[in-house]
């Protein structure tokens, strides 16, 4: 069959053409998007080079916090500081879905205290502290079930059996790589490790020059002059081979058992898995690592009667319940959202919501929106002070730019001439009567005074006409001051004195 | 608000580089080097002009220490400076730097201290001290050091891991280059920064009046005279640091054996360089893209010719390539094996682009062969071996640095690393060409420059919305140009131009302790409970116009200004004229109350009414209209 043909299955150059239009990040790297949105990843700790999303824009900070671990022996470690005060935090670790545990304050003295993370009762050091104690206990049992896995394959390649370990998380592979080189080199045993899979080489080369995105400990091998993993000297010495296919000619010239085998596919489905389980699955020395995750009866059926072993093992792939309540109070964001699934989990707090698949969702947000005004921009304001209130007002112009995520109002091109034009074009009051005539007596004008009326008697307007030293007659009413005269000078000087007696800006 | 740069060191010189500046109260230090030409105090930065009268010790004078790259000229004063002046605050350097800065100090001390029989200013656990205070930085990492100032690497070429740093606290940002590159060589990538918004650019200029052609030609001279001389059977002796040049003529070397396909051994001296490689290896993601690409296959720090080399085989016979610390020949093991080897006019030195004042490699640069090099009174060398300089070096030439300034366009420029006559010469110019102000201060001088600082102003959605409309304008060209057969592939000017220029109106309130507020017009009336009150005019004039012309009066006044005012806009309706706010229609009112002047014979009265705003052109209008005959 042609492979284009098979549904969902792209083919190796649509992999890549896909590939060549994604921008690669580092951790903590702004990428501006249309100068509007600012992306930035952080480590989430899960694997090499994992991570979290924020999103910032002119009216918040949006957090995408995935699976993410506290702890990592490999990878850099879960980057929660990076997360903090934000707008909405949309949490999105599914990991504990499955757990019966309830979404409920760590703190068991505090009971059912109704919880508040944006306000900021605990104190910050004690939450870390608890957090990093957490952390701890969590690290401490991966520790474990990495150090029984190794002591059970030891025991398997002591009996003369083999260890077939199809897990697909590379974190997990290479610390196992380092304990059974560890455990062989106690045991003082010359058992073959193979990594049989079309990326090993590239993998492990790879994993050696990536020394920004691991944990610390592996930052210190590289500072005190060692390669960051253990695997580079098993490659050179011989207790690591590399083999991109199973049937690769190298691998069956030096093929022995006992030996170790990584190889893909965790679904026992594909990959040289499934060859080398039918070769080992009779025989009850012999060792098959999986993980939790798989269903392991389905998995095994066609392999099935089993003498082999089978030791299953769930590794950590996410935040524990406990943990995030901590976490949500240290990141203090204004808005959670949870996922539907979680709902049962979730002690409900003050602002959040839950959110599925396919439905929108509407997040009340009272942001304060600010933008920047440059000096250019802030010297040719003329600040009027209200008659009444206690507010200074000035009229803005200029050209909102979007720079970074923030307005910016700056001087636009054409604005050259703005200086000249300063005049004010709104006035805002009524006009007091009296206020204006003496006025216009000081500006030496004879001025009488007459009501207009209408129909039903009220005022309408009043009539102030100027006998000296010209002609004319300002007509006043609640919103309007009409100037007819056929003396430019007087009508000036009428405004002037109009505009007195307003607020003009 | 400004930016104050207190120049430590490479002040209108080279060596010991270290800059303080102060971005609107944050201080920061660039950069922490040693002066290779003195041997006194004069080696390190004058600490002691850091501390603010308010505070004494360094670790509250100062927010960051950050460093370039891992030359001694700007790491060599940092243990001194943490350990022994008790600096304690944060330092940031890049991986690759943090990984071989040590090396390079160690290597440094030992030379002091264990060959020179000098005094030593810090010590081996100082060193180690001192790194562990380093925070680690990626490039183009955003950095976080505290709530005001954010810093960020961005690659510089150079040596691996040299990194441009940019500083921005508050809305005022610079950029600080260290030593940088503008063009790619056999190991590095060229520098490469954003576009950003800046007050300040401190750049290096070792090369501030020098234009340099193709590398390539420099390189094949290089593989050329090594070649010469080892097919001759001689010895060349490269006298270089352990890192950074070392590897890049080692790649060049490694490859051109590859190629030619040469048996003859290239030592390393010690284990340090040999270990050098092995960082290099784990850093390949700091070279070119070039190196990078190839790594799964073959990691090019893997050196295929090199050998460690012994003691014994200083003396032994045959044809070899040598690559010995420290360089410049200024002690240590390349001054061992020079003694040796000079004698022999078989052999080769290759020495550095560069060598400071004092050490042996500056004496053989200008010296004549044969000849003799006093070492001290009683020793003499009796040099006969060839000397061929180097002549590719890591640093920009004086296009780059324009080239750099001019893409960044600053505000001030900041000339350092360099040799005081040439940097006055870059530094007209910049101000010349580039029209950017440019400062070249000696050692411990300050130089004071402003800093941007925006407003900032809360603002409202209906704001927001307002200066998102679209603003369009129908400009009319003046007339259309007539279609010339012969200029018909030129673009004829559209009889109708539209133009969209947004601009942002609205009005900033400012009221008593609250922040001040871009609103528009109409918010400001509303919550402050205001209304618009008009301010308008009103005249009423006749108009001298014969009833029976065929054209009415409003069509012939409306040509008649536009003629008049044709940048105006302008429109005719059936009733009236309009010109911004001013109105004018024929009244036919007789009890107008805005009529002032008696009616002539042939006139009609035109009332005219106008706001505030056009007070000026409305009396301009209506005295054009006075004066019409129609």
């Amino acid at each position: 069959m042609e492979q284009s043909l098979v549904v969902g299955c792209p083919c190796i150059a649509d992999v890549k053409d896909c590939l060549t239009k994604v921008e690669s990040l580092k951790y903590a790297q702004e990428a501006c998007y249309n100068g509007t949105l600012i992306v930035k990843a952080s480590s989430s700790g899960l694997d090499i080079g994992s991570c979290n999303w924020s999103i910032t824009g002119p009216n918040g900070t949006i957090i995408y916090v995935s699976s993410s671990l506290c702890m990592s022996s490999t990878a850099t470690s879960f980057d929660y500081k990076a997360l903090q005060r934000s707008d909405v935090v949309l949490y999105s670790d599914f990991s504990s879905c499955n757990t019966t545990d309830k979404f409920e304050d760590g703190n068991n003295s505090s009971g059912t205290a109704a919880s508040n993370f944006s306000n900021i009762s605990d104190d910050a050091v004690d939450l870390e502290a608890s957090f990093t104690l957490l952390n701890n206990d969590e690290y401490m049992e991966e520790i474990e079930k990495l150090d029984f896995i190794c002591s059970c394959s030891m025991d398997s390649v002591k009996s003369r059996g083999s260890v077939l370990i199809p897990i697909g998380r590379l974190g997990i592979i290479l610390q196992l790589l380092e304990r059974f080189a560890l455990g062989l080199e106690s045991e003082n045993m010359k058992v073959p490790i193979f990594v049989v899979s079309s990326v090993a080489e590239e993998l492990m080369a790879f994993t050696n020059i990536i020394p920004e995105w691991l944990c610390k400990q592996r930052q210190d091998r590289l500072y005190s002059g060692q390669p960051l993993f253990t695997h580079v000297e098993m490659l050179k010495d011989g207790r690591l081979h590399l083999f991109p296919a199973i049937h690769s000619l190298e691998l069956l010239t030096i093929w022995q058992e006992p030996c170790i085998v990584f190889c893909p596919h965790w679904s026992l489905r594909l990959g040289p898995v499934v060859h080398l389980l039918q070769r080992w699955c009779k025989d009850q020395n012999s060792l098959l690592v999986m993980e939790e995750e798989v269903d392991a009866n389905l998995a095994l059926l066609p392999f099935k009667p089993m003498a082999m072993k089978v030791l299953q093992c769930s590794f950590l792939s996410g935040i524990q319940l406990q943990q995030s309540h901590l976490l949500l109070k240290m990141l203090q964001p204004r808005y959670v959202l949870f996922p539907e699934v979680l709902k049962r989990h979730v002690t409900p707090l003050d602002s959040f919501d839950y959110y599925s698949e396919n439905e929108k969702l509407h997040i009340p947000m009272v942001k304060n929106s600010e933008l920047d005004i440059t000096v250019e921009v802030a010297v040719q304001l003329r600040y009027t002070t209200l008659k009444q209130q206690d507010t200074n007002i000035s009229r803005l112009k200029g050209e909102l730019l979007m720079e970074q995520g923030r307005y910016l109002l700056s001087v636009g091109d054409n604005q050259v001439c703005s200086e000249t034009e300063t005049k004010p074009v709104l006035h805002l009051g009524r006009i007091d009567l009296n206020v204006l005539l003496v006025a216009l007596q000081k500006m030496g004008m004879n001025v009488t005074v007459e009501e207009a009326r209408g129909d039903d008697g009220l005022l309408t307007a009043s009539l102030v006409h100027v006998l000296e030293p010209n002609k004319a007659l300002i007509k006043v009413t609640d919103v309007q001051t009409l100037i007819s005269t056929a003396d430019e000078n007087l009508a000036s000087l009428i405004s002037q004195a109009v505009c007195t007696n307003l607020d003009c800006i | 608000m400004a930016i104050e740069c207190l120049v430590l060191g490479a002040g209108q010189e080279v060596g010991k580089s270290c800059v303080v500046v102060t971005i609107n109260g944050k201080r920061i230090m660039f950069d922490c080097g040693m002066h290779m030409g003195y041997s006194d105090m004069r080696r390190y930065p004058d600490f002691s002009l850091i501390p603010k009268s308010n505070c004494s010790d360094f670790t509250n004078s100062l927010a960051c220490v950050i460093i370039t790259h891992f030359h001694l000229d700007h790491i060599g004063a940092l243990p001194y400076f943490t350990e022994v002046c008790g600096y304690n605050g944060p330092i940031y350097m890049t991986y690759p730097t943090k990984a071989l800065a040590p090396l390079m100090l160690e290597d440094y001390r030992k030379v002091m201290v264990d060959r020179r029989g000098e005094e030593e200013t810090f010590t081996s656990e100082d060193i180690v001290e001192c790194m562990k205070k380093v925070t680690a930085v990626d490039l183009k990492q955003t950095v976080q050091v505290d709530k005001d100032l954010q810093i960020r690497a961005y690659y510089a070429g150079h040596v691996l891991g040299a990194a441009m740093i940019y500083a921005k606290v508050g809305d005022a940002g610079m950029v600080y280059t260290g030593d940088y590159n503008m063009t790619p060589d056999r190991h590095l990538g060229a520098a490469r920064i954003d576009r950003l918004q800046l007050d300040l650019v401190i750049t290096e200029s070792t090369y501030a009046t020098t234009y340099r052609d193709s590398k390539y030609a420099r390189e094949r001279e290089f593989l050329k005279a090594v070649h010469n001389c080892i097919a001759g059977g001689g010895k060349v002796l490269i006298p270089t640091f352990a890192l950074g040049r070392a590897q890049e003529l080692c790649m060049l070397l490694d490859d051109y054996w590859e190629r030619m396909n040469l048996k003859v051994p290239i030592y390393f001296s010690s284990g340090l360089t040999i270990q050098a490689n092995m960082y290099y290896q784990i850093l390949i993601n700091w070279t070119s893209q070039k190196v990078k690409d190839t790594f799964t296959t073959r990691n090019a720090f893997d050196f295929k010719n090199v050998c460690s080399f012994d003691r014994s085989l200083i003396t032994a016979p045959g044809p070899c390539v040598l690559f010995a610390t420290p360089g410049m020949v200024s002690g240590g093991f390349s001054l061992e094996v020079f003694k040796q080897w000079a004698p022999s006019e078989q052999n080769l030195v290759m020495l550095p682009g560069y060598c400071v004042a004092g050490t042996i490699g500056h004496k053989l640069m200008s010296a004549k062969i044969p000849t003799q090099i006093h070492l001290d009174q009683d020793t003499r060398i009796d040099v006969r071996c060839q000397i061929h300089q180097l002549s590719f070096s890591p640093h920009t030439d004086a296009k780059g640095i324009m080239d750099l300034v001019k893409f960044l366009s600053p505000k001030h420029v900041m000339l350092v690393h360099g040799e005081k006559p040439n940097m006055a010469t870059l530094k007209e110019k910049i101000r010349s060409e580039l029209g950017i102000k440019c400062y070249d201060p000696a050692n411990n001088e300050t130089v004071c420059i402003p800093s941007t600082n925006y407003i900032k102003a809360r603002y409202s959605d209906a704001f927001q919305e307002s200066s998102l409309c679209p603003n369009f304008k129908f400009l009319k060209t003046s007339s259309r140009q007539d279609f010339d057969s012969v200029n018909s592939h030129m673009r004829t000017k559209p009889f109708l131009q539209v133009c969209d220029d947004r601009m942002a109106e609205g009005m900033l309130t400012l009221q008593k302790n609250q922040n001040p507020k871009v609103v528009t017009q109409n918010e400001v009336m509303t919550s402050l409970g205001l209304e618009k009150h008009e301010v308008k005019f009103d005249h009423c004039f006749p108009v001298v116009y014969v009833a029976n012309s065929k054209i009415s009066l409003l069509k012939q006044l409306f040509e008649r200004l536009v003629q008049e005012f044709p940048d105006l806009n302008m429109e005719d309706f059936p009733e009236h004229l309009q010109i911004q706010s001013f109105v004018v229609f024929v009244c036919s009112n007789e009890e107008c109350p805005h009529r002032s002047e008696q009616k002539k014979c042939d006139a009609v009265y035109c009332c005219c009414s106008w706001s505030l705003a056009d007070e000026k052109l409305a009396w301009k209008l209506i005295s054009v209209m006075k004066e019409f005959r129609g």
